[in-house]
């Protein structure tokens, strides 16, 4: 694994790449939405994924754990790695792929089952719990780290749809963090919350930096400054603009990415 | 010269900055004649313009507190990012050192009828022109704010060394002028803080064009060295605003 100096020249502590992309393309038949993006995803940073609507936000964030597999007409090129080891790899189990790099969206999806079981089904399929007491124990650990324990212990057996939007949303981040993740990808993940319920996820966020890399897609501009240590823009498929999240929101380089911040984009 | 910036897609916002914009460079122009007129008052030995100075220094202190309110309204509504947001700051932090340079004005001014009861004194000739070199930094540092000009803003800082030279050189003259005439030492050492003022206004707006110059280009200017070689003769020069 490869270690470089975070780019603060203040001193920012070292960071570790947890994934690196290098010339991805993506094509949705003849168009191609993402054309040619280098990046490095460090594994102690929330990295936040940033730019007008149609970039190719959620496109880019798909490649990292190849649910563009899934997607009808859509093609991938370029070179993927993590932990160093390309992803599009034939010897690559997408499953544990998808495992090891985990998704929560825009819109809550829990399964139309309970609490416990959105939770548990991961674990299960995937074989991390012998006995129902070791499934337990994951099930409150992964709702804890969620934020969500207090809030549902006394009615796990609660259907998830039951929830609010907000506690859906973290139901779905301990459904990811179940399976022992080493990324979470999130695309717009507070976009429909209230403010409260925004402040609880983004709080969310920061306790689980460092144990997971993170890559959140938002188009709240004082959220990814908030939450991320580096932001990336990105701009009719390109990535225009990648740097420590103070800079970026501070003072760009890019003409580009300024214009967008401080919203004078078109 | 930096780019004049688009405009934002809210226009509302565009309005507002340079309604913040205009109210600063207001504040500029009232310092810049406060000091002007203080000087002024001063060399023609009119107590009655010099009272005009003191009375017209609450104007600063109205308009740098509808700056702030003005700088926070943005802050809280538009959540400025970047360029934007540097520009909003160093707003705020220049309507204080405006409003510290008319306090400077009005110290001037409020010598003035103690000096007009006594003698002339020799050296104060050179203060007229010590003052147009600060009051011409003000105005400059002020038009490099609004035009969001970094290079003219370099130039000032550098002008800074020509406000100590002309502090240094009245300093030992007046020092001489003391020792000479025992009995100008009141108004000397009055004049002397004269000339501090005029010195520490010179620094202000010095400190104006740096804030201007990190708020158009994100980076600091190269530290500048000072040249006050007074200081190792041991001189109080504090007083109460
Ligand atoms: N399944 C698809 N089939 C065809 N085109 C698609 C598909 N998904 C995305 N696109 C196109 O690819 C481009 C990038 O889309 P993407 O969803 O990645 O953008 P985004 O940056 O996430 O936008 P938003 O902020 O609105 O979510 C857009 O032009 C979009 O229309
Ligand atoms: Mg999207």
């Amino acid at each position: 694994m490869a270690a470089h100096e975070g780019a603060a020249a203040d001193g920012a502590a070292e960071t570790t790449l947890k994934m690196t992309a290098r010339d991805v393309r993506v094509f949705y038949g003849a168009f191609e939405a993402l054309k040619g993006v280098s990046i490095d995803v460090t594994k102690e940073d929330v990295t936040a994924f940033i730019g007008p609507s149609g970039c190719g936000k959620s496109t880019f964030l798909r490649c990292l754990n190849r649910m563009n597999d899934t997607v009808a007409g859509a093609r991938v090129e370029g070179r993927i790695e993590l932990d160093g080891q390309d992803i599009h790899d034939p010897a690559m189990d997408v499953v544990q792929l998808r495992a090891r790099v985990g998704m929560v969206f825009q819109k809550p999806n829990p399964f139309p089952k309970s609490i416990y079981e959105n939770v548990a089904y991961g674990p299960r399929i995937h074989g991390l719990a012998a006995k129902k007491a070791d499934m337990d124990v994951i099930v409150e650990k992964s709702l804890r780290r969620a934020g969500l324990w207090d809030e549902v212990k006394d009615r796990l057996s609660d259907s998830g749809t039951a929830l609010s939007g907000g506690q859906q949303q973290r139901l779905c981040i301990a459904r990811a963090i179940a399976v022992n993740p080493e990324v979470i990808l999130m695309d717009e993940p507070a976009s429909a919350l209230d403010p409260i319920a925004t402040a609880k996820i983004e709080e969310l966020i920061d306790d689980l930096r460092g144990r997971y890399a993170i890559v959140i897609v938002t188009h709240n501009m004082q959220q990814a400054a908030r939450v991320s240590q580096k932001t990336a823009f990105f701009h009719l498929g390109s990535l225009v603009e990648y740097g420590d999240t103070r800079q970026i929101f501070t003072n760009p380089r890019e003409t580009r990415t300024k214009d967008y911040i401080t919203g004078r984009y078109g | 010269m930096a780019k004049p910036p688009t405009a934002h897609t809210v226009r509302s916002f565009d309005a507002e900055i340079n309604q913040l914009r205009s109210l600063i460079g207001q504040m500029g122009g009232l310092a810049e004649a406060q000091i002007a007129d203080s000087v002024d008052a001063l060399m023609r030995r009119d107590a009655d313009a010099a009272t005009a100075v003191v009375l017209r220094d609450k104007e600063l202190d109205a308009m740098e507190a509808e700056a702030e309110r003005l700088a926070l309204t943005i802050i809280a509504v538009r959540a400025p990012m970047a360029d934007d947001l540097r520009e909003i700051v160093a707003a705020l932090k220049i309507s204080a050192v405006i409003e510290r340079i008319g306090d400077y004005g009005k110290n001037i001014a409020k010598r003035v009828p103690v000096l007009t009861q006594a003698a002339p004194v020799g050296p104060s000739v050179i203060l007229p022109e010590m003052a147009r070199a600060t009051t011409g930094m003000i105005r400059d540092a002020l038009d490099c704010y609004v035009d969001r000009d970094a290079e003219l803003a370099s130039q000032v800082m550098a002008r800074d060394r020509m406000v100590d030279d002309f502090y240094n050189s009245l300093f030992r003259s007046l020092l001489t002028y003391m020792m000479e005439n025992p009995h100008h030492i009141t108004s000397s050492a009055h004049l002397l803080f004269i000339a501090k003022n005029l010195e520490r206004v010179g620094d202000h707006a010095t400190n104006i064009a740096e804030m201007v110059y990190f708020s158009v280009t994100g980076e600091h200017p190269g530290d500048r060295t000072k040249t006050d070689r007074t200081a190792s003769m041991a001189v109080s020069d504090r007083e109460g605003e």
